[in-house]
């Protein structure tokens, strides 16, 4: 059952830990970093999930159609995501910047201040 | 919230979750059984109604052409905001002449050894024509805009490790950049938005279709692709810009 079921203890694992870090982070940085390994647990669900035995990539550039290939759906989900999700970190440590200049900390127990 | 109920709600919430995996883990189909019915019927039709070879992409720019645009805006806000957040202070800090001469002392500083210098200069060109092959073959094969273009924003970090210092400033500080994002991000509505002036639905593909594996067929999936590159490539250098301005502006800060 293991083996045949790896792939998604794998994404569990990842999201476990992401969300570990993110529990516990003394730094918002290393908190905005763990919410990028959380998410990449996803990538790993999706393509776990599309995945067919005996299948190929679903591209019929140079194989006919009809070929077993695997999911293109769950690909195109995830696509997208990997780039979006590297300007949503992007705008996410912008405001641990702005944090730390405005409380001059990026720790989140201190930061206790919520001014408009 | 004190340190004790929320290490309570922690536990609540974590009980929680170990019961939904416990419960989703239960009866798990082996990996390789799933028959997701639409994934298999796209890869049945997309060749032949769309004339792409890559179905994901097919999917991604046709298809499910209208949440890829949302994603695509999801990308686009969050550029903004990053904009928005570090825009310039009111007054400004620092003039331009001391932002420069910081600068100029920045690069001297950069240490850089001989063989990135040569080895980064020549990868430049090729990263270039790679960057527009990969957004430019989208429909047929595996690539598109969204990975093109981040291999075309990741140029003016490899002019930086060339220890080309005032190119990349001039690269990154180009207007082109704000054009590529912006119009990127509004071609891929366009496209979608001319279908209604043909009678058809939004972002139906009513181009040509072309021959298959020809490098201008699969009508509008090509286009928004494209547009997506540009996009994508000037989000991607606009954050760099913005991120520099601000170790700039905190250099300067220090200094003074």
């Amino acid at each position: 059952m293991m083996t045949s079921h790896a792939p998604y203890f794998i994404a569990a694992w990842i999201f476990l830990w992401g969300l570990y870090g993110i529990v516990t982070s003394k730094n918002l940085v290393h908190q905005v970093v763990c919410l990028a390994i959380l998410q990449t647990s996803t990538y790993v669900l999706l393509l776990a999930i599309g995945f067919k035995v005996g299948g190929t990539a679903p591209v019929f550039a140079d194989i006919p159609v009809g070929t077993v290939v695997v999911d293109p759906l769950v690909q195109a989900l995830m696509l997208t995501d990997v780039v979006v999700e590297a300007t949503v970190m992007a705008l996410l440590l912008s405001m641990v910047v702005k944090a730390n200049e405005l409380a001059g900390t990026v720790d989140p127990e201190e930061l206790r201040i919520l001014t408009g | 919230m004190s340190s004790r109920s929320r290490v309570v709600l922690f536990l609540v919430s974590a009980a929680g979750l170990a019961a939904i995996f416990a419960w989703g883990f239960r009866d798990l189909p082996p990996m390789g059984d799933y028959r997701g019915p639409y994934g298999y019927a796209l890869t049945q039709v997309a060749v032949y109604e769309r004339h792409a070879t890559d179905v994901v992409n097919a999917i991604n720019y046709d298809y499910r052409g209208f949440d890829t645009l949302e994603e695509e805006f999801i990308l686009f806000a969050s550029v903004m905001g990053v904009l928005l957040i570090f825009r310039p202070a009111k007054g400004g800090k620092g003039d331009d002449d001391e932002k420069k001469k910081r600068q100029t002392q920045i690069d001297d500083d950069l240490p850089i050894s001989d063989s990135l210098r040569v080895s980064m200069q020549g990868m430049a060109g090729i990263m270039i024509v790679f960057g527009v092959y990969i957004a430019a073959h989208g429909q047929l094969t595996p690539g598109g805009g969204f990975q093109g273009g981040v291999i075309l924003a990741s140029v003016p970090l490899v002019v930086y490790l060339s220890g080309n210092w005032r190119a990349f400033e001039q690269i990154i500080s180009n207007p082109l950049v704000k054009i590529a994002e912006c119009g990127g991000a509004a071609g891929y509505a366009v496209i979608g938005i001319s279908a209604l002036f043909f009678g058809a639905h939004f972002l139906t593909n009513i181009v040509p279709l072309g021959v298959t594996g020809d490098p201008f067929s699969a009508g509008t999936i090509a286009l928004i692709s494209l547009s997506v590159g540009a996009e994508v490539t000037g989000g991607f250098v606009l954050l760099m810009h913005v991120y520099l301005q601000e170790i700039i502006e905190e250099r300067l800060g220090k200094k003074s």
